[in-house]
């Protein structure tokens, strides 16, 4: 088994690996969803998507504006979770260099 | 000479400045292709920015909006939110398994010639239609706001491609990423001056700017109609109207993360980290321009009228009036240059993504197998590579005249992107399975399924009335076989699917084999490039 093996098939990368695919996944699942969710109503229900809500804003406009917000919004989020990541993987290199696997990097 | 010409040379002479001073810190692969590694993320986070931000953005959403209200907006909504794409599943996975080329994350674990040579020409491909559409926009747009300075479009597809030549060959990376740098701050000014003056325009009452864009009146087919642009449904109209708003979205959503010279950026920081913070700030610039677009646009609508536009230039030209009416001369020289250096931004970093790509992908590993000849050998030909992709690009943009219709070319790049790119570096990052075979079956597939829906769809085909220019006509002159404009909706697909049977009909051992150490890299950054 080579020592990138090694590191692969590890319990605490193994759980990172994890972690991240269920969060990375969720956010991507949700994003998508929201996204596609402006189109589809706009070019099958133009007619509710033009009622007014607020002033004149309708609910075109305001959902196409709150999709800036939820980009940004899982984005922070995902900065969050990315910090938590790279304190996992700091001691996964860790851990690789004290039992002597280099991962044969250059 | 005319104010927009002396700010026009204002732009030229600082971006020479810059070109200079990194001309003397680009020597050696790591310093010309990727600026050493040494960029900041918050510097990233502006030139990737000013790499993405381009005419087509700041002029032609405008002029969208101005023209067909609520629509154009659906472009500035899909141009942000491509980038969790991006940032979820592309940035740092990227920027550890790779070196200088989107190709070589494929190369990890495929066989290098093969997938190498079919993503050079998928990057190449997505790069030139990308340049021919700005190139040729710079020149109608740069003779439009020279006018009376005595430069044709000529002379401006000239000008501007010399510039980024200059740029690219003498320095590099470096160069680039500064003028991309320059290129955001300026636009990003420009676009917050031209908001504020909008809304003051209407006492800083969002209400009011919304009120007026219910009620725009203009001409449409010899009429003056009165149109609400708050709704949807001018511009995408039945009976193909939703699909092909679908079929945009996922171009955008999915081509993004697969354009080359977005992703070529990462490779630009010293580590992953940093890689993503830059697309995290880059994200913030970016959604902030895309929300001032509706100022620009319905202030446009509203304060200048389309009517009045169309007399003055076109749709394009929506932004530039708009300074004009707000605040004189002076803001519409200004404006004008902003937008002369988002043209120069953005094609630089075509040019070098291109050649980085032909330089590194085919000339070194397709055809020398990896080794260089004699040292330097790779920038060498990059160098000559920009030179020879902006010659072309030149005489191509010159060739087809300013009245070309070239629009279609972005969303094609994008199309491409998203079809041949995205589903293969997907695929090599995150499924074990994935083999060479895939990866050419998608890269061809998303390719060719792309460039084939558009030859066959209305930007290509159609029957123009005798009122259409002779140089504007479409190429075929017979009913369109593929209804929408954007291919993305079958092409994605394809790509996608493509990449999956490839695979599933081979097997390759060393491939998965290879998977852990692609894993671990990608995930915790061993082994992967060092800055310096």
């Amino acid at each position: 088994m080579s020592a990138w093996h090694q590191i692969y098939s590890s319990a605490p990368f193994r759980r990172m690996i994890q972690q991240k695919k269920r969060a990375v996944c969720a956010m991507t699942v949700f994003f998508i969803a929201y996204y596609f969710a402006l189109p589809l109503l706009v070019g099958y229900r133009p007619g509710l998507m033009s009622r007014p809500v607020w002033g004149e804003a309708n609910w075109a406009y305001l959902f196409a504006f709150s999709q800036f917000l939820m980009a940004w919004a899982i984005a922070f989020i995902y900065m969050r979770f990315a910090s938590r990541f790279d304190k996992m993987a700091d001691n996964i290199l860790a851990d690789a260099a004290k039992s002597g696997l280099d991962g044969g990097g250059e | 000479m005319s104010l927009p010409l002396l700010m026009f040379l204002a732009f030229i002479a600082a971006t020479l400045g810059i070109t200079y001073w990194a001309a003397g810190r680009s020597s050696g692969e790591k310093a010309f292709f990727a600026a050493g590694r040494r960029i900041t993320g918050w510097q990233n986070g502006l030139a990737i920015s000013g790499d993405y931000m381009s005419a087509a953005s700041f002029l032609g959403i405008a002029g969208l909006i101005a023209f067909y209200g609520y629509d154009g907006f659906m472009y500035s909504v899909g141009f942000l939110v491509a980038y969790l794409t991006v940032l979820l599943v592309v940035a740092e996975p990227l920027r550890n398994s790779g070196k200088y080329t989107m190709a070589d994350v494929l190369a990890y674990r495929l066989q290098e010639r093969p997938v190498r040579a079919w993503a050079a020409l998928s990057t190449l491909t997505v790069s030139t239609f990308y340049m021919i559409a700005q190139m040729v926009g710079a020149g109608a747009l740069v003779s439009l706001l020279l006018a009376g300075s005595g430069i044709g479009y000529t002379a401006a597809v000239t000008g501007v491609g010399v510039l980024m030549i200059v740029y690219v060959v003498f320095g590099g990376m470096l160069a680039t990423t500064w003028v991309q740098i320059v290129k955001a701050v300026l636009l990003m000014s420009g676009t917050f001056l031209l908001s504020v003056l909008v809304l003051a325009h209407f006492g800083f009452d969002l209400g009011e700017l919304f009120k007026a864009a219910t009620n725009i009146t203009l001409q449409s087919d010899g009429a003056a109609v009165t149109r609400n642009f708050m709704e949807p449904g001018h511009y995408y109209k039945p009976p193909y109207g939703a699909l092909d708003l679908i079929s945009l979205g996922m171009a955008l959503i999915f081509g993004t993360a697969g354009l080359p010279h977005i992703l070529i950026r990462f490779y630009t920081v010293p580590d992953a980290k940093t890689a993503r913070v830059s697309v995290f700030w880059a994200m913030l610039l970016i959604g902030a321009f895309y929300i001032m677009t509706t100022f620009l646009g319905f202030g446009a609508a509203t304060i200048v009228g389309p009517d009045q536009i169309t007399a003055n230039g076109g749709t394009n030209m929506s932004a530039p009036l708009l300074a004009q009416a707000l605040a004189g001369d002076v803001f519409f020289a200004f404006i004008s240059a902003v937008a002369f250096a988002t043209i120069l931004a953005v094609v630089a970093g075509l040019t070098i993504s291109a050649s980085t790509s032909f330089a590194h992908d085919f000339y070194s590993n397709v055809l020398h197998h990896g080794s260089e000849r004699r040292p330097g050998d790779e920038v060498r030909v990059a160098r000559w590579t920009a030179f020879v992709v902006g010659a072309v690009s030149i005489l191509i943009a010159i060739g087809l005249g300013p009245n070309a219709n070239v629009a279609f070319l972005v969303g094609l790049a994008f199309a491409v992107a998203a079809s041949a790119n995205l589903p293969v570096i997907l695929f090599s990052l995150y499924w074990k399975r994935f083999t060479t075979r895939g990866a050419v079956c998608g890269l061809a597939a998303g390719l060719l399924s792309s460039v084939g829906l558009i030859l066959v769809s209305p930007s290509f085909m159609g029957i123009d009335g005798p009122e259409v220019a002779e140089s504007a006509r479409r190429m075929i002159q017979a009913q369109a076989l593929y209804p929408l404009k954007n291919p993305g909706i079958v092409s994605i697909p394809l790509g996608f699917l493509a990449a999956v049977i490839g695979s599933l009909l081979s097997r390759e051992p060393s491939a998965e084999h290879k998977y852990y150490e692609l894993s671990v890299r990608a995930n915790t950054g061993l082994g992967a490039e060092k800055a310096g």
